[in-house]
């Protein structure tokens, strides 16, 4: 079975973002860019299910610039076989990244797709079960667990009050939680191998994906700000600020 | 214009989300209908049909909602969804599971996690874990929300809607509930608790998470909750976990022990009314979003705060 796992190029967890003087966005030129961390597990979840001998292949996707290469470069040197670039320099919204992967579905006929539950530049939480609607599979969000058995796959779910298990029928789509895995270190060797891997670019127009964004950014402006209050020195000055102060207690 | 908010509910009662979305819903300026999808979830829908501002109650039920499977919730949602110009979702677990797939299937963009409606078409959103605050316009017809719940009161009682039963769309058969390990607590629940202590790595150990954490808890009538280091070194459960991809919680009183204060952690709480910080490191983050800041060991503060509450 083929697992395809989309991998997103995003300003790296480190980074705090600044917002831009003229409200248009956030400044990400010159900042560290990495695969989104959800991404990262799923392509770990991917490469351990080839090594256990469940899946066959690893196709890792990625959409958007020319850039995303090295994010495809990086999921191949954790153990992807092969990468798709999706090439373009429209602003890409989840819907349109959801079609872009229903198409290649179509094309490449996975068992499973891992996605990342959500990106962490625009927080939106939707391709995953976007792409399960769009290509009418079922889907285990969230996940925390994931084991195939035969032409079934049983996903342990983190919700609101704790777990959940569901199971699915294949093939379906699996989003990914924090504590699924923990994604390995890539490795000098592998990564010098992952250049010679296969690297496939199209453009969305192959796909026959109408990719233009359906929600216009207005403008993006900086928090409320929250100021640092005081430092008491010690818990009765605590106890009595907020009790007599903040009243809360 | 009517706008149909997608209830979150246990087929007895409804869920607090539910209520800000409600809120939320009211805002847009129209008529508010309710959706129940459950299994014999008829006291889920009475419960819905008192909430304050609610025109109508759509109640579907059959078996494939007993759990809230995506796929057969989203199939329902989207046989009454026409004549609504918009469809809200709390943004939990269970309507970010769901929304996305409405959307897909109406060809519409959805708008995540909405913490302010600007007008019928324009609303405000977190990116970038809350560093950012997106203003953002739909051009579709029929919008798909999600609501961050701490943007929104929650709605009130007092409501008298009539309840309708609409037919229930058969289940998918692709997808199985299996199980569930729910916590059970007498606690409040942490996105609805007004006072919320939350401990962090310097905790050291699950026994010790709960040998501090918890009395501070009693004592306040609080809810517990956790930073995502806590939750990976297993020190507390993963619904505990608050943050950028965890809840997102905005209580009266907020006390973080033993917390650092990544970005990722302040992007879940940093609306809370008041918030107390308890660390050892003078130059830990959360210190600067703290009213008040004990630079204290917490194995020795938490203990004299429990006692001198």
């Amino acid at each position: 079975m083929k697992v395809i796992v989309p991998v997103k190029r995003v300003v790296d967890y480190n980074v705090k973002v600044r917002v831009k003087s003229d409200g248009s966005g956030v400044d990400i030129a010159n900042v560290k860019m990495s695969m989104n961390p959800f991404d990262e597990i799923a392509m770990e979840e991917a490469v351990r299910l080839k090594e256990k001998g469940v899946a066959t292949e690893v196709i890792a996707v990625s959409c958007g610039v020319a850039q995303c290469q090295e994010t495809l470069r990086t999921a191949m040197a954790i153990g992807a076989d092969r990468g798709i670039l999706v090439e373009t320099t429209e602003e890409l919204q989840p819907l349109a990244v959801a079609k872009l992967l229903k198409a290649l579905v179509d094309k490449e006929q996975p068992g499973l797709v891992i996605l990342g539950k959500q990106a962490i530049d625009d927080d939106a939480n939707q391709t995953g079960q976007m792409l399960a609607a769009l290509a009418d599979l079922p889907q285990g969000t969230f996940a925390s667990k994931v084991e195939v058995g035969g032409d079934k796959v049983k996903v342990t779910r983190e919700v609101d009050g704790g777990l959940e298990t569901v199971e699915l029928s294949l093939p379906a789509v699996v989003t990914t939680d924090l504590r699924l895995n923990e994604p390995r270190y890539v490795t000098l060797p592998n990564i010098m191998k992952a250049k010679k891997k296969p690297l496939e670019t199209l453009k969305p127009a192959d796909l026959g994906v109408d990719v233009t964004p359906r929600l216009k950014t207005l403008k993006v402006a900086e928090p409320a700000g929250r100021k640092a209050g005081v430092k008491v020195p010690d818990v009765a000055t605590l106890v009595d600020k907020l009790k007599n102060e903040a009243k809360v207690i | 214009m009517t706008v149909l908010v997608i209830a979150e509910h246990d087929n007895q009662t409804i869920k607090g989300a539910t209520l800000n979305t409600v809120t939320a819903a009211a805002q847009l300026g129209a008529d508010v209908h309710v959706l129940v999808a459950g299994h014999n979830a008829g006291a889920a829908a009475q419960a819905a049909a008192q909430i304050a501002g609610v025109a109508k109650v759509l109640h579907a039920d059959a078996e494939g909602f007993a759990h809230g499977l995506a796929e057969n919730v989203a199939a329902q949602v989207l046989a009454v969804a026409e004549g609504y110009s918009h469809l809200l979702f709390p943004a939990t677990a269970s309507g970010k599971n769901v929304a996305p797939r409405v959307a897909a299937k109406l060809d519409v963009a959805q708008i995540s996690d909405i913490t302010k409606v600007v007008s019928g078409d324009t609303f405000e959103r977190p990116i970038y874990a809350g560093n950012a605050m997106a203003t953002v316009q739909s051009a579709d017809a029929k919008k798909v929300i999600t609501v961050r719940t701490t943007g929104f009161d929650a709605a009130g009682q007092g409501g008298s809607a009539a309840v309708e039963t609409v037919a229930a769309v058969a289940a998918s058969g692709q997808s199985a509930y299996v199980g569930s390990e729910i916590a059970k607590s007498d606690r409040p629940e942490l996105t609805a608790a007004k006072i919320i202590v939350s401990g962090g790595r310097a905790l050291g150990s699950a026994e010790k998470f709960n040998e501090v954490m918890t009395p501070l808890a009693d004592k306040l009538g609080a809810a517990i909750g956790a930073s995502r280091a806590a939750v990976d070194a297993g020190y507390a459960p993963n619904d505990l976990q608050v943050g950028q991809t965890g809840k997102i919680v905005a209580p009266q009183l907020y006390v973080a022990c033993g917390i650092s204060g990544a970005i990722q952690h302040l992007a879940g709480m940093k609306d809370s009314k008041v918030i107390v910080a308890i660390n050892k490191d003078p130059e830990a983050p959360i210190f600067q979003v703290a009213d008040y800041g004990l630079e204290a060991d917490l194995f020795q503060a938490v203990p004299e705060l429990v006692a001198k509450l």
